[in-house]
């Protein structure tokens, strides 16, 4: 058993960023918010969390699996809803120029 | 070439599930369930500002202070809100001291769970399956895979935590530290030293 994730002797920095890309940030943020705000409390989303990591998902892969489903669960965010603005938002970004902030508006209709 | 792939000027590809965090953001912001910059300050706390530090203060003023050591013990969730350093999600923390009989060591087994008020967020290693499934089973072989070679006479507990229950190791301190300050005490207190898959460094 050698997962590319193994934990490695030596070399592991005091102080490593726990997060690789902003989108893994920006999920974890909403998370925490919306467990703050009482949309969930943490146990259950400790059970969620736990069920997507066991499908070998990558961490954060897993962690955003998570939270739609909670959110897909309390009817607060349905799959169909997430991927259609998700679509949207990969247009707003192709629409974008290079360099410029991606806003949602600069999606087609 | 199997793709026509565009290099141009519209280059502004997004990763599948950035767009797919947009999206829900996007969704919970219009339903005012979440502030955007409420989102952005709890990102920078984690990124930022809470750490290993935290804990490594805890672990000082328990090795100054036997009183406080007495209260760590007892009441860690008490102990270390005193110190400022509380939980977020209304979770207990216990303070497990090793010995020169024990060591402790803990681990999430279902996800990763972790003490955040104390440590911050959990480093890559120990959110890996490897370390999840393998610190319970063979936890003297996992710990000699991060340098850590313990007596055989020493037993070593693992602990699993919760999302209601997280633990804090607190290590043996070192010999040779007499007269030193907090701060350079909790100098030689590191993550893994807090965590059980390493010891605090020696004095210099």
């Amino acid at each position: 058993m050698n997962p590319p994730d193994a934990p490695k002797p030596g070399a592991r920095p005091f102080d490593d960023p726990p997060f690789e890309e902003p989108w893994q940030a920006q999920v974890f943020g909403l998370t925490v918010a919306l467990n703050e705000a009482g949309v969930f409390d943490w146990p259950s989303w400790a059970q969620a969390l736990g069920a997507q990591i066991k499908t070998g998902a990558p961490y954060w892969q897993a962690w955003l699996s998570a939270l739609e489903a909670v959110l897909a669960e309390r009817d607060l965010a349905l799959p169909a809803d997430v991927a259609d603005l998700a679509r949207r938002w990969h247009e707003a970004a192709l629409a974008t120029p290079h360099g410029q902030p991606i806003r949602l508006e600069n999606a087609g209709a | 070439m199997p793709h026509d792939h565009d290099h141009g000027d519209h280059d502004n590809h997004l990763d599948p599930m950035d767009a797919r965090v947009r999206a829900l953001e996007t969704i919970l912001v219009q339903k005012g369930l979440i502030d955007p910059a409420a989102v952005d300050a709890i990102i920078d706390t984690y990124a930022n500002k809470v750490g290993p530090r935290n804990g490594a203060q805890v672990v000082a003023r328990a090795w100054t202070d036997p009183e406080f050591a007495a209260w760590l013990a007892r009441d860690a969730t008490a102990a270390i809100a005193d110190m400022g350093f509380t939980g977020r999600q209304g979770e207990h923390m216990q303070a497990v001291f090793n010995t020169p009989d024990q060591h402790n060591v803990i681990v999430c087994t279902l996800c990763s769970c972790y003490p955040w008020s104390v440590l911050g967020l959990p480093p890559v290693w120990y959110k890996s399956p490897a370390y999840r499934a393998r610190v319970v089973i063979e936890p003297r072989a996992v710990l000699a895979e991060f340098g850590l070679t313990l007596p055989v006479s020493t037993r070593i507990r693992v602990w699993d935590s919760t999302a209601e229950l997280r633990y804090l190791v607190v290590p043996m301190r070192p010999e040779g530290t007499e007269g030193m300050d907090l701060t350079a005490l909790a100098d030689l207190v590191t993550r893994e030293a807090m965590v059980g898959t390493g010891l605090p460094r020696l004095p210099a």
